[in-house]
């Protein structure tokens, strides 16, 4: 680990102007970013660290009926309190990583990195979630933008994160064997005025809507209603551990299964 | 009744005390006093000619003691091999140098092209990152086959070619084979890989080193399965300093798998650093580290047939074995594809005619030693595999084909040089039989069918060469080191027993089990016997522990020294109870004249060894005697397996339901530690048959990294293990009639995972013949729709 510069702020306006800062990053809970910096693989100038701030935490429901998760919210915290308000929500914080990971990764830090094989942005998409920074709202069609992209800028700050809740949802997450992350994550949810289904792990381009499974689902939402449908394995990741054609067939299947056991 | 002390008493690890509460002592627990830090500069590309390294920048900076590159190294010795194999027409293998920092060239990612000593690590850091250095980038090689190659990369230049040896064992007339072969009504033919792993103790390497000016004398503290070994090797091969002014301490260590078996660069390194710096230096593996220096396991290629006659019985095996021995010979890694490997292709078969072909290769890789098993679960793999597929093209019982060509008359003979001296491998598999509830497979089939899932039953046996022996018989094999151990009995005044021990307990429980015999022997409470290890200011040279060996070895050396001591002992006894010694028995801690009620209890005549007032004096005075055992063979733990799978068919997901072994370890001491030591091998094998994949790009840049890539098992992976030791043929040859069990568990699970697999694929309608381990969800997936 290079040295560097280490502030904590206690209000999100503070985080902002230390962020202004030369080559200053923000810390979320720091479960990719400190082994970055372990490895020497990153030297900010300056940490800001997001864990003091206590207006960027919780869960609760908004006049609207919809989940706000503040973005220093860690997910043991979303698995714990989102439990009856978006029970699939927090089943799926409630699978990321191992305890030490639940207890110190949050949310807003996972969705900014936006790892292609992360389950939150999986979540977001399929929720249609509206991501709100300390300077605007970004609704989750527009959020990412391809692996560890999206459209943050810098200095910004994802102080919460609004989820629709819908009427039935579910994740299913078929296991990368040694990160144990998904190797294909499928996120099914079924709103009043459709189906969303948005798929991480799989593709080079990061999380993506399965639109044809939507349309499909949106007709009529029954495992069955999916069968016939085929991703096409070219922008599909290859690699060690599944071929782009595994992957192809594995966001299949698991959009059945997830929609069997949404019920 | 089960005992609850001594041999055969499930006695509590009493190492687990320290272990569990966070006391244990550790490599990396040891700091000296003005240690210094080592950082090494590790290449991050597999093949390159080093043009020019300038340390000047990296000297200037804060803390820096000294950087070393190759060029400190002329004229010190290289990493020596202990194993000289000679090919198949008796030539020596060819064997490159091995530098302890890179000179010329460098050949595998993370090979060491310098080395910073600085006040912390993290400055050491530092500083490697201002060493400037011209490495031109060369062409890679990293497939064994490629490597064989006329013309291929050659990753020593001075070496004719990249194949160490071509290596023959068994008969060596190809037209004997072929004959076999031509006549044979049936020929099963397979190919297949042993997937490379990483061993991933949980502690890493570590060795911190120091230098006495004012005696001359060298201590290190290192991370080893024998230290003795690596005192030996380092002394004389590598730093030329006389052993008794080299101390090498093995405190507490965390697993080693064989992985620290071996001599390691840095370890010579610190020890070398430590008199050049004058300042104690102090070396810490990160997992990142482990990845690309330790060495690694397994790495065949193989091409196996067996022939059988038209009653189905084996009349001959032929195997090509490609083995990749990494980029350097590493300490033994030349018998692990050879000696412990070719001469298990009999496997439990008497299978009359046998040919093991070897080409042993050089690549641009981390270097490949033994790994639990060590070349013992490469051959049984194999061999499993193709009865399994012979069984399967024939239609045949895959028990009933094993059960019918069985060795069942002992001592036999292999064609492949080993006499097996005990066995009863039909009553073996009878207890795996009853265990695995091979009866109610049929049902639990259908159930699994009933939930969309494919079940299959996977059967393996396994024999297992333990104890590697006799000195004067691997010698001529080219081992360069005797395989004896040695014990020293020290009975103390008042009657407690601290044993040194040649071997070395880095989980294995020794502590705990060692001191079960001497306690036994003498008739004593566990509690009064120590085991002493790991230091070799403290013990008797010894080998350590490796191949399943400390019982076997070093705990005949035990027994020997302790027979020794009761024999004095005796004599003192019959001193003080003026009896004939020949009259002395002793039971219970207490020596009385036969047919009396006289008696003199063990304290007593401990302690007048050490107060010799009223002792004969033709007996010399104290009680400690120490005894050197090299035994006369091998021994040879055999087993079934079964193990039991479902696939998931729309994931190719495979999932162990139930795992079954049935082991003949011979006589057992502690029945706890041995559950404990085939669980472990088990998980192991399980881990390799699943999960564990070391993978390359032809680049030669390890894929499989870290744990984000290598896939351990992890306690949701592997069932609840059923475990039955109670098939036993004692060994004939060493005094406690031991075998070994810390392996068997590795060797003999794979094949019975991949034959489950393939069962069960099989009885989904998928005609799958076989699928290269790790058998990921991927693999299976694109197998069935293949």
């Amino acid at each position: 680990m290079y040295s560097f510069e280490f502030e904590k702020p206690s209000t999100v306006a503070e985080a902002v102007a230390a962020l202004g800062a030369e080559e200053a990053q923000a810390l979320g809970g720091g479960q990719t970013l400190i082994p970055t910096l372990k490895q020497r693989l990153a030297a900010p100038a300056k940490l800001v660290s997001l864990s003091g701030i206590a207006e960027m935490k919780g869960v609760c429901v908004e006049d609207d009926g919809s989940l706000a998760i503040g973005g220093g919210t860690t997910h043991a915290t979303v698995a714990r309190e989102a439990a009856d308000k978006y029970p699939a929500l927090a089943e799926l914080a409630s699978h990321i990583g191992d305890p030490a990971v639940r207890n110190r990764g949050t949310i807003g830090g996972s969705l900014a990195n936006n790892d292609p094989s992360a389950c939150y942005p999986a979540a977001v998409l399929g929720s249609g979630a509206t991501i709100r920074t300390n300077a605007r709202d970004i609704a989750a069609d527009d959020f990412f933008q391809g692996m560890f992209t999206t459209a943050l800028s810098d200095a910004e700050i994802i102080t919460s994160v609004r989820f629709p809740v819908p009427q039935a949802a579910n994740y299913q997450k078929f296991l990368q064997p040694a990160s144990r992350f998904a190797l294909v994550g499928v996120f099914v949810a079924r709103y009043a005025d459709g189906v969303r289904v948005a798929v991480t792990g799989a593709s080079e381009d990061g999380v993506f809507r399965w639109g044809e499974a939507e349309q499909a689902l949106s007709r009529e939402f029954r495992p069955d209603a999916v069968m016939g449908l085929r991703i096409n394995p070219m922008n599909m990741i290859g690699d060690l551990h599944g071929s782009k054609e595994y992957r192809a067939h594995l966001v299949g299947v698991l959009t059945r299964r997830a929609v069997a056991a949404a019920g | 009744m089960p005992k609850d002390s001594g041999i055969g008493a499930s006695s509590k690890r009493r190492e687990d005390v320290r272990f569990l509460t966070g006391s244990g002592n550790y490599t990396d627990d040891i700091n000296v006093r003005g240690q210094a830090y080592v950082y090494f500069l590790r290449s991050d590309i597999a093949h390159g000619r080093i043009n020019s390294i300038d340390t000047s920048d990296a000297e200037s900076m804060p803390g820096v003691v000294r950087v070393f590159t190759g060029k400190d190294f002329e004229g010190v010795g290289g990493l020596p091999c202990g194993w000289e194999v000679a090919d198949r027409h008796g030539a020596p293998m060819q064997e490159p140098p091995h530098p302890i920092l890179a000179q010329g060239k460098v050949r595998h990612v993370g090979d060491p092209i310098a080395a910073v000593v600085a006040d912390s690590l993290e400055q050491a850091r530092d500083a490697a990152e201002a060493i400037a250095f011209d490495i031109e980038e060369l062409p890679t090689v990293t497939d064994m086959k490629a490597a064989a190659q006329e013309g291929s990369v050659k990753v020593h230049d001075d070496l004719k070619n990249n194949i160490c040896y071509d290596w023959m064992l068994g008969e060596a007339d190809n037209a004997k084979v072929d004959e076999v072969f031509a006549n044979a009504a049936h020929v099963t033919t397979l190919e297949l890989t042993n997937n490379r792993l990483v061993a991933n103790p949980m502690e890493p390497r570590v060795c911190v080193a120091e230098y006495s000016r004012g005696t001359d004398e060298y201590t290190l503290y290192t991370t080893s399965q024998n230290p003795h070994v690596i005192r030996l090797l380092m002394c004389a091969f590598v730093l030329g300093l006389p052993e008794h002014k080299v101390r090498v301490v093995a405190p507490d260590v965390g697993g080693g798998f064989g992985s620290k078996i071996f001599h390691y660069a840095e370890e010579a390194f610190c020890t070398f650093a430590a008199k050049a710096c004058n300042r104690p230096v102090k070396w810490t593996s990160s997992r990142s580290e482990a990845f690309l220096s330790d060495a690694q396991g397994r790495d065949h290629v193989t091409t196996i047939q067996l022939a059988l006659d038209a009653q189905n019985n084996f009349i001959g095996l032929r195997t090509d074995t490609y083995a990749n021995l990494g980029a350097y010979l590493s300490t033994f890694s030349s018998s692990v594809p050879t000696w412990l490997h070719g001469t298990l292709m009999a496997g439990n078969y008497k299978t009359p005619v046998i040919q093991v072909n070897v080409k042993a290769m050089f690549t641009n890789t981390v270097p490949v030693d033994a790994y639990r098993g060590a070349g013992r679960p490469e051959a049984t793999f194999q061999l499993e595999r193709v009865i399994d597929k012979a069984a399967r093209e024939l239609g045949v019982d895959p028990i009933a084909l094993r059960r019918q060509n069985f060795i069942t008359q002992f001592p036999y003979d292999t064609p492949v040089a080993l006499t097996y001296d005990t066995g009863d491998y039909n009553g073996t598999m009878d207890k795996l039989e009853a265990a695995a509830d091979l009866a109610g497979f049929a049902a639990r089939r259908a159930q699994s069918e009933a939930n969309g899932k494919l079940r299959g039953l996977g059967i393996n046996c396994y024999i297992e060469a333990c104890g590697i022996a006799p000195s004067n018989i691997v010698g001529m094999l080219g081992a360069r080191a005797g395989l004896y151990d040695a014990a020293t009995v020290r009975v103390n005044a008042t009657g407690s027993i601290s044993v040194m021990v040649g071997a070395h307990s880095h989980g294995q429980g020794h502590e705990t089990a060692f001191p079960q015999v001497v306690a036994e022997m003498i008739g004593i409470d566990e509690s009064m016997v120590e085991i002493v290890h790991g230091d070799t200011s403290k013990i008797p040279f010894g080998m350590g522990t490796y191949g399943s060996r400390s019982l076997a070895v070093c705990g005949s050396a035990m027994v020997k020294a302790t027979e020794k001591v009761i024999d004095k002992a005796k004599k003192i006894a019959a001193h003080l109870l003026e009896a004939s010694e020949a009259d002395i028995e002793l039971k219970d801690g207490q020596f009385t004249v036969a047919g009396t009620d006289k008696s003199v209890a063990w304290g007593d005549v401990t302690l007048t060894a050490y107060v010799p007032h009223n002792f004969p004096l033709e007996v010399e005075p104290g009680l400690e005697e120490t005894a050197f055992y090299d035994p006369a063979n091998f021994t040879f733990p055999a087993g079934a397996y079964a193990c039991e799978v479902e696939v998931d068919p729309e994931t190719g997901k495979v999932t162990i339901e139930r795992f079954t072994a049935a082991d003949d370890f011979g006589n057992i001491i502690n029945p706890m530690i041995v559950d404990g030591q085939v669980h472990g091998g088990i998980g192991q094998g399980i881990g390799q048959a699943l999960l564990e994949n070391c993978v390359y790009d032809e680049n030669g840049q390890l894929l499989s990294a870290s744990y984000m890539d290598y896939a351990m098992p992890r306690a949701d992976d592997v069932p609840f293990y059923t475990v039955d030791h109670s098939s036993r043929t004692p060994c004939t040859h060493n005094p406690l009639g031991v075998k070994g069990c810390g392996e068997a568990g590795a060797i003999g699970s794979p094949p019975a995972v991949v034959n489950a697999v393939i069962d069960a694929l099989h009885s989904g309608g998928k005609k799958v013949e076989h699928i290269d381990m790790p058998v990921s969800p991927s693999r299976v997936w694109a197998a069935m729709n293949g």
